[in-house]
């Protein structure tokens, strides 16, 4: 077999081009010179030019979240690759497919301080699934082969392949991108699960009394949002999605319950502690939903869906583990699970739900962050792609922006990355051109990352802002008031004026000081085909409620005294 | 409850794995007692043996299941509990002069599997290898002589189980943990 003779940065074009890749975001420099030149004969390839690294690592993740394909993006040597670290992170922890290219300096050169040399297959090993320092041209086409293979497959993660600049250059033969991953023996994803373990799950899950399920986004990854719904359908279980299992079953649909866990919904919360089996689809238990080990849902026995085994007991001890992709467990269960009514858990759920609602708290003229959130759910129908930062607005986002559609709630939740909002949103939206996205962020989180709106302004991608700025670290002054006895500790995030930044950047800013003005602000951020920011100029003595203090239990769960307040039943929900 | 476990790997024979590795066990804070590494049966494998100190009960099955996640590492076993053999080789500098070289080798005599290796004026260097606690017996007794350098392998672990396993096996902890593990 002979092939064309070419340079190592072809081989990577190549590979790219083979992978089925049309859109990678990266920042070029010295070390990774050869790529960038090599990139320009391979016009299928749409290489977007982000300002900072951290956003073309961002931006790869929220287009991989949002369509579910690998995220491609590259950096250069040392400060390049680890400017990546903090989107590598984010992605490792939320399990989105990333596939990183980064420069290296030449192979004579490594070890010896070059310039811009960094160790960054060592840097980056707890933040990637797998890294590769390639040391051949002839190489790259197998490693590219697995670090996609890697990166999608099992529970998603980032793969970083650093490439020295000498072998880029380096001129060999190519003899083609391989079919299939041949010698990947540490590398065995178990996607069927054991049927005795399903056995035991479904014998637990056809005893239970009060079960409840918890969706993670081991459903969206593994596309098992209709046997989700089947199982709870058959067997009449009400579902909880985790904050990244958002989409993965039907808002709307009856045996729906919000959030839970740390700024979950009280209901939901309640349900938890009162349900006597809980079925975890596709999550690891983060500890912002379980609190306090040892008082988290005390009455129930446990059902653990996971493909990765190490999710398995690692906070929360499963009676029935059950190793698995979520679609090849659920197929496995359903059969095996009877059909139920439960007329009188389900009564008892919803009695819950009346008794402890998720309410919008208005303030008189200042908008709360709650009811821009609300208008524009309903302006938008729920249908929109929604990208959040971190901190309290993510919190109401999620309580709020309620949505039957997988993969449209994009968030950083696992890491909780400030600054993930602009250049995901990004991402996001040329991912999924013909859709709405909106980017909900605070004020401080926005300015992490906001040198990505001229990126966002050359890729003509309309990304709407909604800033809900209340020039203050929010989450920050909560935990401060709530904690510290108010006092209030370097959190005064006073921003530029964001309407001029906006019309700098070339894009429409809106800015809404009053209430009244919400609604006719988010109605002309989507009429307008471009890119809009909205200054949305919060109310900061607003509190994310319910809350359970970090580390606690449901029994320390606060609701919103506000709502306490009110008469039982003139609360809408 | 906290114990000493023994875990067995097969990891690709590359540049990189002890650090991944390694890594693994540091960042949950767990000392790696004694960490032997070489060739195995297999060219582009090595087996590891791993001695790791103070894991809490609650954390075994994790940490053979992140170590099983590693992509360079091929098989994991946690051995502590199975049939195996270990051993492990001491190399013993003591201080022995011309009156009590003689009493050194009477102690060796007792060891299976000890001998002088080198001998001067002053010193003799001692050679034993055996169970751990062989080499910690032999040790307390030449300590009265002084110990001027040790050097210890580490332990080398075999299962006697029969059946090898497959390339990708598994055998961590079972599953469902004892019911010390539940909350």
């Amino acid at each position: 077999m002979s092939g064309r003779m070419l340079a190592g940065g072809e081989f990577v074009c190549e590979s790219l081009q083979a992978e089925g890749v049309d859109l990678v975001f990266g920042v070029p420099g010295g070390a990774i010179l050869p790529l960038y030149d090599h990139i320009l004969k391979y016009p299928s390839i749409h290489h977007v030019l982000t300002r900072h690294e951290q956003g073309a690592a961002h931006a790869a993740d929220g287009y991989a979240r949002a369509t579910g394909k690998v995220g491609v993006c590259i950096a250069t040597s040392g400060p390049g690759a680890i400017n990546l670290a903090v989107g590598l992170g984010t992605s490792f922890m939320d399990s989105t497919p990333i596939v990183a290219i980064t420069g290296q300096v030449t192979r004579p050169a490594i070890g010896k301080d070059a310039f811009q040399e960094t160790d960054v297959t060592g840097v980056t090993i707890p933040v990637t699934k797998h890294n590769y320092l390639v040391l051949s041209a002839t190489d790259i086409p197998r490693v590219m082969k697995e670090a996609f293979h890697i990166a999608r497959s099992a529970r998603p993660g980032p793969v970083l392949v650093d490439l020295p600049r000498d072998v880029l250059q380096e001129i060999d033969e190519f003899t083609g991108y391989p079919e299939t991953v041949d010698d990947l023996p540490g590398f065995r994803p178990i996607t069927h699960p054991d049927p005795i373990q399903v056995e035991a799950a479904a014998e637990l899950i056809n005893s239970a009394k009060r079960p409840v399920i918890l969706a993670g986004r081991g459903v969206l990854v593994a596309q098992a949002e209709k046997e989700l719904q089947e199982l709870a359908e058959k067997a009449q279980i009400p579902v909880i999605p985790t904050l990244l299992g958002i989409g993965s079953f039907p808002g709307n649909h009856y045996l729906y319950l919000s959030l839970m866990g740390m700024h979950g919904s009280a209901f939901a919360n309640l349900v938890v502690d009162e349900c006597d089996l809980l079925v975890n689809v596709g999550s690891r238990f983060d500890d912002r939903i379980i609190g306090r080990v040892a008082d988290f849902a005390p009455n129930a026995k446990i059902v653990h869906l996971n493909i990765d085994r190490s999710a398995i007991h690692q906070n929360v001890f499963a009676d029935a583990p059950v190793i698995g992709d979520a679609k090849n467990s659920l197929k496995a269960l359903l059969p095996q699970v009877d059909k139920q009514t439960r007329t009188e858990w389900l009564s008892r759920v919803d009695d819950l739900r009346r008794e402890h609602p998720l309410v919008v708290r208005d303030f008189d003229g200042k908008p709360s962050t709650q009811y821009v959130i609300k208008r524009i759910h309903e302006l938008t129908n729920g249908k929109a792609f929604i990208v959040t930062g971190v901190g309290q607005h993510q919190m109401w986002a999620a309580q709020h922006y309620v949505t039957d559609r997988p993969n449209s709630f994009i968030t950083s939740g696992g890491l909780g990355t400030m600054g993930y909002e602009v250049p995901a949103a990004m991402g996001a939206q040329m991912g999924m051109p013909d859709e709405q996205v909106w980017s909900i962020c605070g004020d401080a989180g926005f300015q992490m990352t906001l040198q990505e709106l001229a990126t966002i302004r050359d890729e003509k991608a309309p990304v709407k802002f909604a800033i809900m700025n209340n020039f203050h670290h929010g989450m920050v002054r909560q935990w401060q008031t709530l904690f510290y006895d108010k006092r209030y500790s370097q959190i005064d995030t006073t921003g530029p004026d964001f309407v001029k930044l906006a019309e700098a950047y070339g894009m429409l800013g809106i800015r809404v000081e009053d209430v009244k003005d919400v609604d006719s602000a988010i109605k002309r951020a989507q009429d307008h085909d471009g890119p809009v920011i909205v200054d949305f100029l919060v109310e900061i003595d607003e509190l994310v409620y319910p809350m359970i203090p970090a580390g606690q239990s449901v029994n320390e769960m606060v609701e919103d005294p506000w709502t306490q307040q009110q008469p039982l039943g003139t609360v809408a929900r | 409850m906290t114990m000493r476990r023994v875990i067995s790997a097969l990891v690709h024979d590359r540049p990189g794995v002890l650090n991944r590795v390694a890594s693994m066990f540091r960042r949950r804070g767990f000392n790696i007692a004694s960490l032997t590494v070489g060739h195995s049966e297999k060219p582009e494998f090595s087996r590891m043996t791993i001695v790791v100190d103070n894991v809490p009960e609650s954390a075994l099955w994790q940490v053979t299941s992140q170590l099983w996640n590693v992509v360079d590492v091929v098989e994991v076993m946690d051995i502590t509990d199975e049939d195996y053999v270990a051993r492990e080789t001491a190399l013993i500098k003591v201080r022995a002069n011309q009156e009590n070289r003689g009493h050194i080798v009477e102690i060796l005599d007792l060891f299976r599997g000890a001998e002088v290796v080198s001998v001067s004026p002053s010193t003799v260097i001692l050679e034993i290898t055996g169970p751990t606690e062989q080499v910690e017996s032999l040790l307390a007794l030449l300590e009265p002589y002084g110990i001027l350098e040790l050097m210890r392998t580490g332990l080398v672990a075999l299962t006697k189980d029969e059946e090898v396993p497959q390339d990708g096996e598994f055998r961590g902890p079972a599953l469902v943990g004892a019911p010390s593990q539940r909350r």
